[in-house]
């Protein structure tokens, strides 16, 4: 809590409708967000259940410096993912850091399970566990209109909700945070839809108080003036970050219809111009962040002849568009669009989604899977069939889609076609293929993200292959993250919130701390992580990389499996040096 | 000349709330969205369209100012008025006077929220949405 010596958290038990507040100072050594919420996780986490056991917690946290700084706007949220078994964890940006600041909490634990379908009310003086039997069955759009209208606070609100994906427990459904942010991955919404938690809405009205306005307001304009007058965050704003689309496709690191190529031929066609030109209508902003790059695009759809029109507004970025569109062949921005709406109504993970699909389109192509199953006839670039195809998903529509929404590692579990699911450690890969320190960067990061270690990132900007700078980057990177997410600023802005600028903030808000000690906290959250990932079993050494990384050339050329796992051996070795030596 | 705020560009408002956070800051010394004098909100949701909800600077006759009982409100220069809180009694007068609902009220000090004018919020807009316009004096 800013300017108290401890962190607020709000525990809310959803099977007795009981809530509790501590202070935990004991906390403030993780500083807040992923620090705060991984050790909220260790001591909640039930190993030994099923990551949808209502025993399981839901874990929600905020930074020492959010809202009060520009682009600190991230909510943390952590579990135990439905998709991978292991280390659940996600970011969203929309209100939702503002109301829980302005609400008077830090973090918030969601345990048990509500008797019928529930949502969740939180305010500075209050939590209302409220009837949702009527919200159950709704998509993401109508339950945030149905809460806007029966609960206060506009203006001051975030709502996050899940869709029908999350309510049928899909590993891979989504939180929607305020219509255009989520929780995307790892499976969140499942987590929800286990516990009957439709929906949460948060009303943050408290004022604080300034102390020494001038050191403060000092450091936060030299802050604000980097953020909008400098050329460190205008991609973001302008084109977005669909502007990669087309370099990436140019330089043969965009995954293209399940990896089977690394350049789309339509590369042009879905570039960030093309969106830009044909469909953005306006950008929005998170809460607090001035930089506004949520990027909304209208589709004008015909639902009927004789000129019958609707209009949608649609939120893009970079990973959805290679996620429903390069990597599932489809090849116009309105096609696109299209894709994104139903994965927005039904609560999944867009970039999951168009992964699994990727696999199934090609498991049909290769008969592992018949068309009695997959009820539509799949194929890249057939936007009917995808369409009807991730609703099946998120209502599990037969015995194949329950398979499906349970990700691509699990289908081809069953159905084969290992080596074509795209998949790190379970979770779908990023719209990466850009060389070896992406492929090991998720396969060894944290919740195997790749924005764990930035590796697709390295990749581009390594000049010479080098295998130690390889795995010493990405480790140090990872723990970087760690200190980074605790804050928790976006990561868009990573290169403006360099250390003097952290230390800056925070010693003007009253937080004194040194580099050092921000070294610490960063290497203390993650061997906390280190420690519940393998509390939760997972064994480095026996991860499996799909073959299909090594047969595709990535932007760096082809790329050789021995070596991978080398790099991931190497990896390995670091990690059980760095536990080591904490107890020495 | 005397300046007043225009908050006439609404359509190209990206919803960062930079403005509030910034009026709050500056003139309460609050982090706060409640205590600013600049209210931004979405009208039907936000897939709808911001709106701002601001002091529009009425000019010769002002509804708050003519409500106030008790004389803590007093024309300002070219629009809009000054608060003299010391004057005011908490009656909330001009918070039903004022048409456009532009006079925002804060529970904790019992006190409207009346705009300077001081182009604060316009200062930390990044979108052009709000601008400071030189007027004549109407005094």
């Amino acid at each position: 809590m800013i300017y108290e010596k401890y962190i607020r958290v709000l525990y809310i038990d959803m099977t007795e409708n009981k809530i509790r507040i501590e202070n935990r100072a004991d906390l403030c050594e993780y500083l807040g967000g992923v620090g705060v919420a991984t050790k909220l996780l260790e001591e909640n986490i039930k190993p030994e259940l099923d990551p949808l056991h209502e025993d399981q917690p839901i874990i929600f946290a905020i930074g020492a410096a959010s809202t009060v700084f520009p682009v600190v706007t991230k909510t943390v949220a952590m579990f135990r993912s439905p998709l991978t078994g292991e280390l659940g964890e996600s970011y969203a940006g929309g209100r939702m850091a503002m109301t829980l600041f302005l609400a008077g909490y830090d973090a918030v634990v969601i345990l048990g399970k509500a008797k019928r379908p529930s949502y969740i009310t939180i305010s500075r003086n209050d939590v209302g566990f409220k009837d949702a039997r009527a919200l159950w069955g709704a998509t993401s759009d109508e339950v945030g209109r149905i809460i806007r209208e029966r609960e206060p606070g506009g203006g001051k609100r975030s709502i996050i909700r899940i869709g029908p994906g999350g309510e049928n427990m899909s590993s891979f459904a989504s939180v929607c945070v305020d219509t255009y942010r989520h929780f995307g991955r790892l499976g969140l919404g499942a987590v929800f839809g286990s516990k009957n938690l439709k929906a949460i809405s948060i009303v943050g009205d408290r004022s604080v108080p300034i102390k020494n306005f001038k050191d403060y307001f000092k450091v936060y304009q030299e802050i604000y003036n980097r953020v909008t007058d400098t050329e460190i965050m205008s991609k973001y704003h302008d084109v977005g970050t669909p502007i990669n689309i087309e370099p990436l496709n140019a330089v043969g690191g965009l995954p293209t219809k399940n990896l089977r190529q690394n350049v789309f031929e339509h590369g042009e066609s879905i570039s960030g111009e093309a969106f830009a030109q044909k469909n953005l209508v306006r950008k929005m902003a998170c809460t607090g962040c001035p930089v506004g790059c949520i990027h909304i695009g209208q589709l004008r759809r015909e639902f009927d002849k004789g000129h019958e029109y609707e209009v949608i507004s649609v939120g893009y970025d970079y990973e959805l568009i290679f996620a429903l569109g390069s990597f599932l062949g489809v090849k116009t921005p309105n096609d696109i669009l299209d894709l994104i709406d139903v994965v927005e109504q039904m609560g999944l993970d867009a970039m999951s989604t168009g992964v699994v699909l990727g696999w199934a389109t090609e498991a049909f192509m290769k008969k592992l899977i018949t068309e009695e199953q997959t009820i539509v006839p799949l194929a890249f670039g057939n936007v009917a069939s995808y369409k009807k195809a991730i609703e099946y998903m998120a209502y599990k529509e037969n015995d194949f889609y329950s398979v499906l929404a349970q990700g691509a590692d699990k289908a081809s579990d069953v159905y084969g076609g290992k080596e074509f699911a795209m998949t790190l450690a379970k979770n779908e890969m990023a719209g990466y293929h850009t060389g070896y320190a992406a492929v090991v960067g998720a396969a060894v990061g944290a919740r195997h993200s790749h924005l764990c270690n930035g590796g697709y990132s390295l990749d581009q900007s390594m000049k010479e292959f080098n295998k130690e700078k390889i795995v010493d980057t990405l480790f140090a990177e990872e723990k970087e993250r760690c200190m980074l997410n605790s804050l928790v600023i976006c990561l868009f802005a990573r290169k403006v919130y360099d250390r003097k600028t952290i230390l800056a903030a925070l010693n003007s808000i009253g937080n004194n701390l040194t580099d050092e000690e921000l070294t610490a906290i960063g290497e203390r959250i993650y061997r906390a992580k280190l420690r519940i990932k393998k509390a939760l079993g997972f064994d480095q050494m026996s991860v499996k990389l799909p073959k299909r990384f090594f047969e595709t050339p990535s932007m760096s050329g082809q790329l050789d499996e021995k070596i991978a796992y080398e790099l991931i051996g190497m990896y390995n070795k670091k990690i059980e040096e760095f536990m080591a030596a904490e107890n020495r | 000349m005397p300046k007043v705020l225009r908050a006439d560009g609404m359509n190209k408002c990206i919803g960062c709330f930079t403005c509030m956070l910034a009026c709050s800051g500056v003139n309460r010394q609050n982090y706060s969205l409640s205590k600013s004098a600049i209210r931004v909100k979405t009208s039907g949701g936000l897939q709808g369209k911001f709106i701002s909800i601001v002091c529009l600077a009425c000019r010769d006759e002002r509804a708050c100012a003519e409500a106030c009982p008790s004389g803590a409100l007093e024309k300002r220069p070219g629009g809009g008025v000054i608060f003299k809180a010391q004057r005011c009694i908490g009656c909330r007068k001009c918070e039903t006077a004022c048409i456009v609902s532009a006079v925002h009220y804060d529970e904790e000090e019992n006190k409207p929220i009346i705009c300077k004018h001081c182009g604060v919020c316009a200062k930390f807009c990044p979108h052009e949405c709000l601008r400071m316009e030189e007027v004549d004096n109407d005094l």
